[in-house]
């Protein structure tokens, strides 16, 4: 950002977070029909093995130091408890990629940071593991190396190194990571299309969760793009990226929309599109 | 040993000759005897279960702390704060109280400086042990690199590292030049390797006029620069939970409530020294019950201050419209956390009232259990800012997990506080834990009050 355009729109910056049209081109979003989800944690083995992520066994599972990146969780209604393997309600949760991070400003060393194609970058090398990006995630999808998996708690024994992904690295210890909506297959996707010359189509790229899910519950591809499949669900449930209330939550007068995000009061503005599950009865 | 003049008690008794005040001082600076080699000793055995715990820790990865996901932060952050409020005692009874002519402070304020160095060398320790690549940690400073990387300027965290630096640097400042007349009476006493030690300490100080002019003013100077560095230094740690966005940490009235706390701390930790050193190097004469009774008064002052503060965020969190800050303040006065919740409370707020009676004022054994109970109280604060608010944060998915730290973490909290006793015991041998030229300040002004009394 230039000096004379930040003199120019200081009062838009100080007021408006994130900016609107800052993604002409390419705002990697997600939408996920919790109505389609049946919680059968394809996505969450697929994500473990596109992004080596370390099966950390019970006892670490237990103590809170697991590594899923995308978490099922389940959620019963009030009343339900007494027969919890019915009506369990399943949200995948991963990292929301928002627009206005809060992690991303309170990093000391700035490890982690916005791209210019709407992702949430996490730069291993940078980290030097203060947590407070963590601290600050209200989602708390942000996962810490609490310990060196690979050679210390050696979660890959042999053979199972050669089961691990070399387009990205096995993360060492101290280091903060958490979903990058499959970085590795987007910056593939984005070098084949630039050499072709032409703009990345909807559906070419996707990422792990998206492909490995049996119900087509999760929609992934390019926000900007009018004709992407997500940017349709976003446009059908007036879902828009820059708004913190949706017309779903603002008042009754749209009973069929079902489009919302999480914790969207904290203004976060995420880029993932919930879709609430349908009930037979008032939520 | 003070006389009782006109039924009042003196801080100080003003016939006290200056060679007797330069003796009894330096005979805290005498080779030591075996109870002090076995108090360092102790203090190094607890230092080592520290570094054997951080060693651990360091070779097997942060999980051995039992910290998880959500629960990123433990007793480190705690206890690091803790340690950067008890280093307000020296800038509170050196600085403030200078430049408010209080001469009580005259003879308590050197080993309270020192508090406040130590102080935040301990702090700086559990930045070490928290961070993950702690071997990376240069990373946090500003040096120029060929990838033009700087570190986040809007990362309250390295405002933290920025302003602990400044206040640390300019902390030993003070602490040095504020002793320089004393090495230099150090210096014309000392024999053989010690000579040589105060003579380079002492820059050749000959207590001329001109000397004692330019050096009135450093001191002034620098006083005036540390009191807002502290009340910064402490704001900017609240900033670390301030400026975030979790229910029970994102409150305005933090950086004065940490502030205070750390004006609270520093008090009572001034109080436990105060009580150990005049017992040790038997200084009665200097460090007076008078005195004592002044320092546990403003002790309790600051006590109301932060309770004030304390009652101001609860209130505000209750009347509030935030509906998880309310949940989180509930849940810890009522969740896994209650009675340490509690503890707290009421060893901040209801045990310095012990501090409105003379009676209890005056006996020393009470004094020493209170200053130890209310900076108990003062841990156990900052320890309840930041754990149960990762036990009930915004996100349901992360509710009903309690956590509690590992044998590891007290590990190095407890050796901690070895290595702050360590340095406090060295100092204590090295520098003059009486400032002897500001005793004899305090003891003229007394003759001259006196005289004047007689005259009038």
């Amino acid at each position: 950002m230039s000096l004379e355009q930040t003199i120019n729109d200081w009062s838009k910056i100080r007021q408006r977070h994130p900016l609107p049209g800052s993604h002409p081109d390419l705002k990697w979003a997600m939408a996920i029909d919790l109505d389609a989800c049946t919680g059968c944690n394809a996505c969450v083995v697929a994500c473990y093995a596109e992004n080596n992520l370390p099966v950390v066994g019970k006892e670490k599972f237990a103590a809170g130091q697991a590594m899923h990146w995308i978490r099922i969780e389940r959620y019963w209604n009030e009343g339900d408890e007494a027969s919890p393997q019915q009506g369990a309600q399943f949200l995948p949760m991963l990292c929301q990629q928002c627009e206005a991070a809060p992690c991303e400003t309170v990093c000391p060393v700035g490890a982690t940071n916005h791209t210019p194609d709407g992702l949430n970058s996490q730069v291993y090398n940078r980290c030097i593991g203060s947590r407070y990006c963590s601290a600050n995630c209200p989602y708390k999808v942000r996962y810490f190396n609490w310990y060196n998996y690979p050679e210390q708690e050696k979660v890959w024994p042999e053979p199972l190194p050669m089961q691990l992904n070399p387009d990205l690295t096995v993360r060492t210890k101290g280091v903060m990571e958490k979903c990058t909506f499959c970085v590795q297959r987007l910056t593939d996707a984005r070098n084949a299309a630039r050499t072709e010359g032409r703009p990345i189509r909807d559906g070419e790229v996707t990422t792990a969760c998206a492909q490995a899910c049996p119900t087509s519950a999760i929609t992934f591809g390019n926000l900007s793009d009018p004709h992407s499949a997500v940017a349709q669900k976003w446009r059908l449930q007036r879902v828009e990226l820059e708004k913190d209330r949706q017309l779903k939550d603002i008042d009754g007068s749209h009973p069929g929309l079902r489009g919302y995000r999480i914790l969207e009061d904290l203004r976060p503005y995420p880029s993932i599109m919930y879709l609430e599950r349908v009930r037979d009865n008032q939520a | 040993m003070n006389t009782v003049t006109q039924g009042k008690e003196k801080d100080i008794r003003e016939d006290i000759a200056w060679a007797q005040i330069n003796r009894d001082v330096l005979a805290s600076l005498e080779q030591p005897r075996g109870t002090y080699w076995a108090l360092f000793t102790m203090a190094f055995c607890m230092f080592l279960i520290g570094v054997a715990c951080e060693a651990y820790q360091y070779d097997r990865g942060l999980g051995v702390s039992a910290m998880n996901n959500p629960d990123v932060w433990g007793l480190y952050i705690a206890t690091f704060i803790f340690w950067i409020g008890m280093s307000h005692s020296g800038t509170l009874l050196s600085a403030i109280l200078h430049i408010i002519h209080a001469d009580w402070r005259k003879p308590i304020y050197r080993f309270a400086e020192a508090m406040t160095t130590f102080s935040l060398m301990t702090a700086g320790l559990f930045v070490a042990v928290h961070l993950g690549r702690v071997w990376q940690i240069y990373y946090a400073l500003p040096y120029p690199n060929e990838r033009w990387t700087w570190p986040n300027f809007q990362s309250p965290l390295l405002w933290d590292a920025m302003a602990i630096f400044t206040y640390l640097s300019s902390s030993i400042l003070f602490l040095y030049v504020g002793a320089i007349p004393d090495f230099a009476i150090c210096r014309d006493n000392a024999t053989g390797w010690r000579k040589t030690f105060y003579e380079k300490l002492s820059l050749g100080w000959m207590g001329t006029d001109r000397q004692w002019r330019n050096f009135r003013v450093a001191y002034l100077v620098i006083a005036c620069f540390l009191i807002p560095l502290a009340v910064s230094v402490h704001s900017i740690v609240a900033s670390d939970f301030a400026m975030s966005q979790q229910p029970g940490w994102h409150i305005t009235s933090f950086p004065p409530y940490f502030v205070a706390g750390a004006l609270y701390s520093g008090c009572a930790a001034i109080i436990t020294l105060f009580i150990m050193l005049r017992y040790t190097f038997r200084f009665e004469e200097y460090m007076t019950m008078p005195i004592l009774d002044k320092t546990a008064r403003l002790t309790f002052a600051i006590a109301m201050v932060w309770t004030y503060l304390n009652l101001i965020e609860y209130s505000s969190v209750w009347y509030g419209s935030d509906a998880v800050a309310k949940e989180t303040l509930i849940q810890r006065a009522t969740g896994p956390y209650a009675f340490w919740w509690w503890s707290m409370n009421f060893l901040g707020s209801v045990v310095p009232f012990t501090l409105i009676f003379k009676k209890l004022r005056a006996n020393l054994t009470v004094m020493m259990i209170v200053s130890l109970l209310l900076n108990l109280g003062m841990w156990l604060e900052r320890w309840m800012i930041v754990t149960p608010t990762f036990s009930h944060g915004y996100y349901p998915w992360t509710w009903d997990h309690t956590f509690f730290p590992s044998w590891v973490q007290w590990g190095i909290v407890f050796g901690s506080f070895g290595w702050f006793g360590m340095l406090f015991m060295l100092f204590c041998k090295l520098v003059p834990s009486v400032s002897m030229y500001e005793v004899k300040e305090m003891v003229f002004h007394r003759k001259l009050a006196k005289i004047h009394v007689r005259e009038a």
